[in-house]
């Protein structure tokens, strides 16, 4: 059991103006390939307007309007099915959107976009894989590129080497690094994981449920240190999460996907039995209990928000 | 049949510099040699993928196939050579299309591949039943031959290790990242499944390549033990690709020249020399992992 952290009082985001028309053409400057993606200030990390996906019959959601400015931590809630990995997928590229428009940085989204970074639902990596924490990191940098890598222009090799030492040493992973990763904790590698996702210097990092199957500990120590990229580093960062409460503390803003649309604001705007009502159109209700923390009643998928003590 | 039958083999003198050079006087050995070499640094460097991502049941499969092809080729009349190579390509690219994956579902890749295997296997004892006067043949062709390697073998195991090797050499950071970590890589634009297939083609070629010295079934000896025996050694990538080649290459020159010195097939000795390897290797790491674990307490 970690020691009762006291609650931060939560930085309000400035910049929360929805759907302020932005000159579409002014991010459209040829990119060098190769060259870090200089995201421009004026684009918001993330904007989807009036986007839906369909898959086969189903509308998996519909009329979703959101904005993510850069350097905000913004968490994805959502019952098991509603779309949160979907919406991930869709911002990698991996998913066209059947309606409305989707725009990174103000850029519409291309597979392999290198301002993205991107850790998957638990992957558990196999005891006996025999590569170490550090070649993991390193593939999020280079392992997209072909050829192979010469010792002769050892500028580039480098700089690649010191920008990994770099990342490992935020995440606090130098200890272990060097291992390989299949001899190391849930919590060792998910730390990897993050620096992997981060080492190419993106402007947005999509998480998807990274505080699962950890311990009450690293799930705390992890959401922290999240925070600490998203605020150090100004990255944008888009968390799938299946308990609010972990993480509550940390978050400027949630989304929460169900029934097919979406709501997004301030986590106990949105995480109130007003808005989660209307969302899925039956009476549900949030308690706060006394430490604190948020509970839904009412909701199909009743599973997701049960306290975990 | 008493082993004498068999002729008696050239004996060594236990001069090291003097048996070398008596082996090395014979055009056959220098060819044997040569392929050796080549087998051996192809069958590393694509070994240590296969063992990295997991695909030892593919390799087997195709080392299995490379015996209906060589059989199939001289039941034609053409050369085996080339049958394994045909035929390990093509199952190569029947296991990719068979195994409609997207990634990661290698329950219906080892279905698909125990299928192919079965109807093939049977397909080369049909045409082992059929072709006449084989069966010296098929002894070759299961368990390896050094003797009657020609220069225009030597020839194609050169180019098809050229071009195998130059393909691994522009995919082989894409596919290592492909093979740890699908998902991310995915995600950051490789073509996870076009590398699925280009590495199993590969993994094709190198199978074809190696049979031919150490024969088909025991493929294994140099395309999984010096790959599994490196990966127990170091963790590092680059190092365990060398450590992977240099393996092979030792088993497979000192299964060369023992066999020159005895009477008893090729194949026995490189398996034999690659799996002492790796038992070596075990022993290494648990020893160090006993003594890491005793030191950690102590401190």
């Amino acid at each position: 059991m970690s020691a009762a952290r006291p609650r931060l009082p939560r930085r309000c985001t400035t910049a929360r103006a929805l759907g302020s028309p932005l000159a579409a053409a002014v991010g459209d400057a040829a990119e060098v390939a190769g060259a870090e993606p200089a995201p421009s200030p004026d684009h918001a990390a993330l904007r989807l307007r009036v986007a839906g996906i369909r898959l086969g019959a189903r509308w998996i959601w519909q009329d979703v309007d959101l904005t993510v400015e850069q350097g905000e931590f913004v968490a994805v809630l959502g019952p098991n099915g509603a779309g949160k990995s979907t919406l991930l997928r869709a911002i990698l590229g991996l998913l066209p959107l059947t309606t409305g428009t989707l725009e990174v940085l103000g850029r519409s989204a291309t597979r392999g976009n290198r301002a993205i970074g991107y850790l998957p639902q638990r992957r558990s990596f196999d005891a006996d894989l025999r590569i170490r924490g550090l070649d993991l990191v390193r593939l999020g940098l280079d392992g997209a590129r072909w050829g192979i890598p010469l010792p002769a222009l050892g500028g580039r090799a480098g700089a690649s080497r010191r920008r990994v030492d770099e990342v490992i040493e935020v995440v606090g992973a130098t200890a272990y690094a060097g291992r390989p990763v299949g001899e190391l904790s849930g919590g060792e590698q998910q730390r990897l994981l993050i620096a992997q996702a981060l080492v190419a210097r993106p402007s947005l990092l999509l998480l998807d449920e990274p505080l699962d199957s950890l311990d009450l500990s690293n799930q705390q120590s992890i959401s922290s240190l999240v925070q600490d990229i998203c605020r150090g580093q100004g990255v944008a960062v888009l968390l799938v999460a299946h308990d609010v409460n972990p993480i509550i503390a940390y978050l400027d803003r949630v989304i929460y996907v169900a029934n097919g649309r979406s709501a997004i604001g301030a986590p106990e705007d949105v995480i109130s039995s007003a808005t989660l009502s209307s969302l899925y159109g039956s009476a549900i209700e949030v308690l706060r209990t006394r430490d604190g923390r948020l509970v839904v009643v009412g909701q199909p998928d009743t599973t997701s928000f049960h306290a975990t003590h | 049949m008493p082993l004498t039958d068999l002729g008696s083999p050239p004996q060594p003198s236990f001069d090291l510099w003097g048996d070398l050079q008596q082996l090395l006087q014979f055009h056959f050995m220098q060819n044997a040699l040569e392929a050796g070499t080549i087998v051996a640094v192809v069958a590393g460097l694509i070994g240590y993928f296969m063992v990295l991502r997991g695909q030892s049941f593919a390799g087997h499969t195709l080392s299995q196939v490379g015996f209906p092809g060589a059989a199939g080729a001289a039941l034609l009349g053409v050369t085996p050579a080339l049958g394994l190579l045909v035929f390990c390509v093509a199952t190569a690219l029947g296991i990719a299309t068979l195994s409609d994956a997207h990634s990661q579902e290698r329950r219906a890749e080892s279905a698909a591949i125990g299928s192919i295997l079965a109807f093939l296997l049977a397909t080369g004892f049909l045409f082992a039943t059929l072709y006449s006067g084989f069966i010296d043949g098929v002894y070759a062709f299961l368990f390896g031959t050094f003797v009657g390697i020609t220069d225009s073998q030597v020839a194609m195991l050169l180019l098809v290790a050229l071009v195998a090797v130059s393909v691994l050499a522009v995919i082989g950071r894409p596919l290592l990242f492909a093979s740890v970590d699908p998902d991310v890589a995915a995600a950051r634009g490789v073509p996870v499944r076009l590398l699925a297939v280009t590495f199993l083609v590969l993994l094709g070629l190198a199978v074809a390549e190696a049979a031919q010295i150490t024969g088909t079934l025991l493929v294994f000896a140099l395309l999984v033990a010096p790959a599994a025996t490196a990966q127990q050694l170091t963790a590092r990538p680059g190092l365990g690709l060398a450590l992977t080649v240099a393996i092979a290459l030792l088993v497979t020159w000192l299964g060369l020249s023992v066999a020159y010195f005895t009477i008893y097939p090729i194949g026995f000795f490189v398996t034999t020399f690659a799996f002492t390897a790796y038992l070596i290797a075990r022993a290494v790491r648990w020893g160090t992992g006993i003594a890491g674990r005793h030191g950690a307490a102590l401190a």
